[in-house]
């Protein structure tokens, strides 16, 4: 690097050049060198380690606390912003609750606290509730707790169904919190004849204005459901990656316009989208919130049913509490009580029955208290091994960027 | 005063004071400290794990040090249109800004000197937006173009636009985004130094028979080129990183996703984290290439 030529004038020219004294000289490049090793220090306090985190011990007989992170809008709250269920808790057991809408995505969430898993810390929460799959990745790398199911009696209220389930045999390490299906809705104003299956939404009327749903499991299992396979069974990549061909496909040409989480509702209320892969208790909170203007369907090749599944931290020290907590969500009447505000799907029998007593319009809604028909039209996706799911996941955004 | 002291030891070249004050030091020590801790780590931490390798129990999201320099020939191969897509995103939306900005600047800069209070209103007009989130401007936004809004619906009424076309999801919505949301940017920098614009020498210009194109093309822009570089600049860096805009949850569909994008699925979905690390060093680096040329090209350096 060549220096340029000074300034004619004397002063700034003096000035430069002291500038250029101090820029570069053994020692300030020494110094430069020491801070970088100490940035490096400080960068290799990141984990990157492979052993499983050992439990945190109990506390929850001294203190009486559960610190419970969960999504928005998934208990019941009344007018004052209080939590019903949770304060009547509290005046019986005597256990504080510290509840918080953490949880706005199971990866997000997950990016925030699995360095302090990965380490056996203690994350701020003692009860997280997560959706199968990412609860089968917790599992998975011992970032869990083991229930003591004798502290929760009322699990024999669990639906039958759900008692066993592949990411946890014998639902040792979660509860199901509140599940829900995914299937296909329609604007009934602008399709006046309906939809039935997955292929309808393929149709050229269409054209430009269907979304999916960006979450893999949901959006795959309903296209490869249509496809004639059984979700919960025996596949492997040849059925995946011919679904994964369609939605490319669909995709490519225009059919799809977009690819949303959450924010798919959207579309829906301003009809960008007038039919969508979608989740049921949306559906019935949206024609709740825009009138009647949706209809929505499992369709009969398939849809699929997830929960979100309560789980106890690794690094928690409240786990007897959480299961107190969990014991207490199973007597069917609370149960009840929390569906009737969040219209996903209780995992609680004889939720229904109490239900009728409170609302039976509502006990009757089949996309809360669905009959066994409508449940069995729903699968839930199989558990994937860790290689699995990073190559169908990848797959799948791969989809998602475009290119 | 400090020039005073400064001027008598001009005579002696190099015998300038280097005596360097403990107090400075400690000044300047949260400075360094802050900027150890808070960009030089995560910097550091970034470089490391652009070369990390898969690990532990080969799961989702195991990585551990080492030197894969292969992680960066695949992002490059896997997304090397994404790439190409920000910086051609970036460039049309700075490019709209400075069209858009340098009009409006100069009215408020230069023809509104006489009328302070509509420099002042004009300048609140500009800065107002930010008074509003960012996400929730490109939200409405999104409302405002959607298909069956007030907007498209009339464009397909009056037949300027195909019965069938629509708005967001396509790169028109994102380069419309990116422009809006960065014009600012451009507007403020212009205005600065459009403001400070000595109008003698257009007067000179003119006296000289220069034709006002020519006043404008050989004095108004060499004069401005300060307020040009930066305001360009402050737009042409955080466009080419944004993810707001070409997210599909905004203004963005599936084939308008930018390095943005394909960074934060990488790290929050895929938990890839070498492959979004190795993504964000190359977006840094090409950015610090192009912008050095551009400095050079533009014979700006000083004010840098």
């Amino acid at each position: 690097m060549k220096p340029r030529p000074l300034p004619a004038d004397p002063m700034i020219a003096q000035l430069v050049r002291q500038a250029r004294a101090t820029q570069m000289g053994r020692r300030t490049l020494l110094a430069g060198a020491g801070g970088g090793a100490a940035a490096l220090a400080l960068a290799a306090c990141s984990t990157g380690g492979a052993t499983k985190p050992t439990a945190a011990p109990d506390e929850s007989d001294t203190s009486k606390l559960v610190r419970w992170d969960n999504w928005a809008l998934y208990i019941d709250v009344d007018d004052a912003g209080n939590y019903p269920t949770l304060d009547a808790f509290t005046a019986e057991t005597g256990i504080k609750v510290e509840y918080t809408e953490a949880v706005d995505d199971n990866n997000t969430y997950y990016g925030k606290v699995k360095d302090q898993l990965a380490l056996g810390k203690d994350i701020g929460a003692d009860a997280v509730c997560l959706t199968d799959w990412m609860v089968g990745r917790w599992i998975r790398f011992g970032y869990t707790q083991e229930l003591d199911l004798a502290n929760i009696p009322n699990l024999k209220n669990l639906i039958p169904s759900l008692k066993d389930v592949g990411f946890d045999p014998g639902r040792k390490m979660s509860v199901p919190w509140q599940g829900g299906f995914a299937g296909i809705c329609w604007n009934k104003e602008k399709l006046p004849n309906g939809l039935a299956s997955v292929e309808d939404l393929w149709g050229p009327d269409l054209k430009g204005r269907v979304g999916v749903l960006s979450e893999m499991r949901d959006t795959m299992g309903l296209i490869m459901s249509d496809m004639g396979v059984d979700i919960a069974g025996d596949w492997g990549d040849d059925e995946y990656f011919a679904a994964i061909d369609v939605l490319e496909k669909q995709v490519a040409d225009g059919q799809v316009r977009n690819i949303k989480g959450n924010s798919y509702k959207e579309d829906l209320i301003n009809e960008d989208t007038l039919a969508a892969i979608v989740w049921s208790g949306d559906i019935v909170q949206l024609n709740a919130e825009n009138g009647d203007k949706w209809d929505f369907v499992v369709p009969d090749k398939g849809g699929t049913l997830w929960n979100d599944n309560f789980l106890v931290p690794i690094g928690s020290t409240h786990k007897r509490n959480v299961e107190t907590l969990i014991d207490y969500y199973y007597d069917p009447a609370v149960a009840a009580e929390v569906a009737a505000y969040v219209n996903y799907i209780t995992p609680v029998v004889g939720a229904k029955e109490a239900a009728m007593a409170i609302d039976p319009e509502l006990a009757n809604n089949q996309l809360i208290f669905p009959d066994d028909a409508t449940l069995a039209k729903a699968r839930v996706f199989r558990t994937l091994t860790g290689a699995e799911e990073q190559k169908y996941d990848a797959a799948f955004q791969g989809i998602l960027l475009g290119s | 005063m400090a020039f005073a002291a400064f001027s008598a030891g001009t005579t002696g070249t190099e015998a300038a004071p280097r005596r360097k004050s403990p107090i400075a030091l400690l000044l300047l020590l949260p400075g360094i400290l802050y900027l150890v801790l808070f960009f030089l780590a995560p910097l550091v931490s970034l470089l490391l794990t652009s070369f990390q390798a898969p690990s532990g129990f080969g799961d989702v999201g195991q990585y551990s040090y080492a030197f894969r320099w292969e992680n960066y020939v695949e992002v490059i191969t896997a997304y090397w249109p994404h790439i190409m897509r920000s910086f051609g995103y970036a460039l049309i939306a700075t490019v709209l800004a400075l069209v858009f900005s340098y009009p409006l600047a100069y009215f408020i800069g230069v023809k509104a000197r006489a009328w302070p209070l509509l420099q002042s209103l004009m300048l609140v007009l500009v800065i107002a937006p930010f008074f509003i989130s960012f996400l929730l401007r490109t939200l409405a936004w999104k409302q405002l173009l959607s298909d069956e809004s007030f907007v498209i619906t009339s464009l397909k009424a009056l037949s300027l636009i195909a019965p069938d076309a629509y708005f967001t999801g396509t790169p028109v919505a994102v380069i419309f985004g990116l422009t809006y949301n960065f014009i600012p940017f451009m507007t403020l920098p212009l205005y600065t130094t459009l403001e400070r614009l000595d109008l003698r020498y257009l007067e000179a210009g003119s006296d000289l028979y220069a034709r006002p194109f020519d006043v404008f093309r050989k004095i108004t822009i060499p004069l401005s080129m300060p307020g040009i570089v930066a305001g360009t600049l402050l737009t042409f860096i955080p466009a080419a990183g944004d993810y707001i805009n070409a997210s599909r949850d905004f203004l963005g569909g599936p084939d308008t996703q930018m390095i943005g994008n394909v960074i934060e699925a990488n790290f929050l979905v895929l938990q890839n984290y070498p492959a979004a690390a190795a993504l964000s060093i190359i977006l840094m680096s090409v950015i610090l290439v192009i912008v050095s040329i551009y400095v050079k090209r533009s014979g700006t350096e000083e004010l840098l």
